[in-house]
């Protein structure tokens, strides 16, 4: 069914489309799920939807509430637009080295933002945004990061439509930020496809963001559940940018950077069937289009420039 | 020789070296040759015989955590990258 009562209606039921020029073989086929085509443009648009009607399921929002969120942008501008047609406030804490577009997109739909330190990324975000709410208890934090309905949203949407587009899936790749998909998806897909492969590809940013991170303090979010994940990718902006590229080159696709990381650790599986003598169908994440991400440079020059130019930016 | 990648935070002890040379076979041995040329830093990465709970470690990008964790194989060529854990990139720690 095409057609829906209202936008936040139609969110999810993304197409999954095949990728015959990066596949490396006949036996071992990619799938891009395509998550940007959601109505505010991200996959975010799935737990934001659904955070927010949990919450006024359980009678934590009511009309006319203020919404609290530590984003990097995504879940931010999903959030935005739905609480704009549902008549709730928003207030965004977000790292100030992400994006210009993204503030522009939060603010065209009505949010307020609050920068954080470059500095610590979005655990800076985090650590901000639990500030701010000590400091103003009437105000709602979904939190993104520790809400199950994050989760819930992939169990209940993207991991069904990826089973029933594509019953013979062998790896499901995508990746690891909240871990809502991931965990969602993942148990998903483990409880219904026998040695299925969950596999994340987390983006590995420059040195800013690193930096000042002292070994023995971390973060790490609620919702993770080591046990869902068959392994785990690091990946650096050169390779990132690099596969974004060649999504884009070769299958027409323009996705954001974050999706260019999640396609190397696809296109690392696929190696690994390909070695192995093993047919695969490995289905991946387009989280997003890259339209948020042309003031970043990535997408001009030579990959050198794209990967300096990326250095200190939050690019996922 | 295993190429090692060190962060910011731990260039205290390699003398501001952002990549320095470490021996096999294993990522055990990776760090106890680490902490040989570079006395303390094995022990802000190991707590006893595990990976502490912040420290991340990638064997050519691959979490060795989903691998054999500190008893990964490593072979010539191959690059380990230590990383204080992030949110977008949190972990937390298994005990081996």
């Amino acid at each position: 069914m095409t057609r829906y009562d209202s936008l936040l209606a139609s969110v999810g039921h993304t197409p999954l489309v095949g990728l015959p020029t990066l596949s490396p073989s006949q036996d071992v086929r990619l799938w891009a799920k395509l998550e940007d085509r959601n109505p505010t443009g991200s996959i975010k648009d799935r737990p934001a939807l659904r955070m927010i009607e949990a919450a006024e399921r359980d009678g934590v929002l009511k009309p006319g509430d203020t919404i609290l969120e530590p984003t990097s942008g995504n879940t931010g501008i999903s959030l935005a637009m739905a609480a704009k047609l549902k008549g709730y406030r928003l207030i965004c804490v977000m790292p100030e080295n992400t994006s210009a577009e993204r503030t522009q997109l939060l603010k065209m739909w009505g949010a307020e933002v609050r920068y954080s330190p470059a500095a610590g990324g979005s655990n800076e975000a985090v650590r901000v945004a639990k500030e701010i709410a000590v400091a103003n208890p009437d105000w709602v934090m979904l939190y993104q990061y520790g809400n199950t309905a994050n989760s819930d949203a992939h169990y209940d949407g993207t991991g069904p439509e990826l089973l029933a587009d594509l019953p013979s899936i062998t790896h499901f790749v995508a990746g690891l930020g909240t871990t809502g998909t991931l965990m969602g998806a993942g148990r998903f897909l483990r409880e219904n496809v026998e040695g299925i492969q969950i596999v994340a590809a987390e983006p590995r940013y420059g040195e800013l963001v690193y930096g000042l991170r002292n070994l023995d303090e971390g973060f790490v979010p609620e919702l993770y559940d080591e046990s869902v994940l068959t392994t785990r990718y690091s990946v650096g902006p050169a390779q990132a940018v690099r596969r974004t590229r060649e999504l884009l080159e070769q299958e027409g696709i323009f996705a954001g950077i974050s999706t260019g990381a999640i396609l190397h650790a696809a296109l690392g599986m696929a190696d690994k069937a390909i070695k192995a003598g093993e047919s695969a169908d490995v289905a991946f994440v387009v989280c997003d289009g890259g339209w948020k991400y042309l003031s970043t440079g990535a997408y001009e020059g030579t990959l050198e420039e794209a990967e300096a130019a990326l250095d200190g930016q939050l690019w996922a | 020789m295993i190429s090692v990648e060190i962060p910011t935070i731990l260039r205290t002890y390699t003398g501001g070296e952002r990549t320095v040379a470490a021996q096999g076979p294993d990522l055990a041995a990776v760090v106890t040759s680490l902490d040989a040329a570079y006395p303390g830093i094995g022990d802000r990465l190991l707590e006893g015989q595990v990976l502490r709970r912040f420290v991340n470690v990638y064997l050519n990008d691959e979490d060795v955590r989903f691998l054999d964790g500190i008893n990964t194989a490593v072979t010539d060529g191959d690059t380990v990258t230590i990383l204080p854990a992030v949110a977008g990139g949190a972990h937390t720690a298994r005990v081996r």
